[in-house]
């Protein structure tokens, strides 16, 4: 208990130690706890870059999806819309061709009537020239009565 | 309780006094054979026991933490890594909070005051008993002394010179770092112009002086104290050992209690010594 040199020593000591302790102790120490501090904090900050880079691209993903779905309904009605056209097209085509087979079919049949009536007439006006030459025999004056025969033939 | 036919006052006061190397006026420098000796050798004696402890316990934390140090990674810590590394963070932290300077010197005086004063107080844990008695035997064995006259106090924080003399260090640091940052002139106003202004100087100086010189001793007095009635009680409780089965039975249920519960105070000690020692750092370093 007395109050005696031991407090000296201590006090050498202590500066001693606490010398020691300040130069080899705690600076790598301190240097380690800092710079693992720091590598997590950055591993944090990294994972949380990452994170949000990785929202980022989703969204982007959903909107390409949504994009390419739109061409891709787009490209459907498009072509269905073609397609209607295409025979709507083809109807109308295929109903002038019959119209104009119907046109020329017609045609000739109004020709080939023509054409027969044209023989008929001929054949009948020789016909009746020949029965009229026969009913008169000998009078028929082909050059006065043509223009009768003429009339006549008209109006078959 | 050590030996036969010792009066328990006897057993107290024996397990109380250091062992003690010094200046005895009549027989030179020798270590104490008994207390009065060692009152007689006056300042130039060692406490050996004390100093011992001490630096031994000094020395062991410094090469563990050394250890430590040398091998430190930055990637994930291991076993005693973390350990260190938990104490080291613990300090910084303290460090932080209460010091508003900037002072490299402040964080390894707070780690080392923090571990030293603890593995100090740690050894209160011990049995009363074992660490002396081992003494006794070698001192007994080996330099032929008489095993009365061995003393061996085991706990340093429980000799107010180890107590004040690190109080004392502190104390140097204090007055050092104040006259750097404020200068003689700056330290002196401190002292002198507060708190009732330059009119009430030699008051000032009486109160500041007072306050300032209880610092170190408030800082040494709380650790002896604590740790001495601490190391009282231990050897209180193993007097009843010698006194009948059932008293003995009893005793021990009290030293597990009473260690269990310094386990608390030798942590607490440890904590609020490095803990003033900041703050008071941090006075040196403030201007007013």
């Amino acid at each position: 208990m007395n109050i005696n040199a031991t407090l000296i020593g201590q006090s050498i000591a202590f500066f001693v130690f606490v010398w020691f302790v300040m130069k080899y102790v705690w600076p790598p120490l301190i240097a380690a706890l800092d710079e693992r501090k720091k590598t997590i904090a950055d591993g944090l900050a990294a994972a949380e870059r990452g994170q949000h880079e990785q929202e980022l691209a989703e969204k982007a993903a959903a909107e390409h999806i949504k994009e390419a779905k739109d061409q891709a309904s787009d490209i459907v009605t498009q072509a269905q819309k073609r397609a209607s056209e295409i025979v709507e097209e083809a109807k109308d085509s295929a109903k002038e061709e019959a119209g104009r087979v119907k046109t020329a079919a017609e045609a000739e049949i109004e020709q080939e009537i023509n054409r027969a009536k044209e023989a008929l007439r001929q054949q009948v006006a020789g016909i009746a020239m020949a029965g009229a030459a026969k009913v008169l025999n000998r009078e028929v004056d082909e050059s006065a009565h043509s223009a009768i025969v003429d009339d006549m033939i008209t109006q078959i | 309780m050590s030996s036969e036919g010792i009066t328990s006052g006897e057993y107290i006061k024996h397990h109380l006094q250091n062992m003690t190397y010094g200046n005895h006026p009549e027989g030179g420098w020798m270590f104490a054979q008994t207390a009065e000796q060692a009152k007689e050798m006056g300042f130039w004696a060692f406490h050996v026991d004390s100093l011992g402890w001490s630096f031994g316990l000094a020395i062991m934390f410094f090469f563990l933490f050394r250890s430590v140090a040398k091998t430190a990674t930055t990637g994930v810590p291991q076993g005693f890594q973390n350990f260190v590394e938990m104490i080291i963070d613990f300090v910084n932290d303290s460090v932080r909070g209460s010091f508003s300077g900037k002072n490299d010197i402040v964080a390894p005086l707070a780690l080392t005051v923090f571990a030293w004063v603890f593995l100090m107080n740690l050894m209160d844990l011990i049995p009363v008993d074992w660490l002396p008695m081992a003494a006794q035997w070698i001192g007994a064995t080996f330099f032929g002394a008489d095993p009365h006259h061995v003393f061996f106090k085991v706990v340093p924080s429980t000799d107010p010179n180890v107590t004040f003399g690190m109080a004392l260090g502190v104390f140097w640091l204090m007055l050092y770092y104040s006259i750097k940052i404020k200068g003689i002139g700056g330290f002196f106003g401190e002292l002198a112009f507060q708190p009732f202004g330059k009119a009430g100087m030699p008051v000032n100086l009486v109160l500041e002086l007072v306050s300032l010189i209880s610092k170190p001793i408030s800082l040494a007095l709380r650790l002896f104290g604590n740790m001495y009635a601490g190391e009282t009680i231990f050897i209180l409780i193993a007097i009843m050992y010698s006194a009948g089965l059932a008293t003995g039975v009893f005793g021990s249920v009290l030293q597990l209690g009473w260690a269990i519960f310094h386990i608390l105070i030798i942590t607490l000690q440890a904590f609020i010594f490095m803990t003033l020692t900041i703050v008071y750092l941090d006075m040196a370093h403030q201007e007013h």
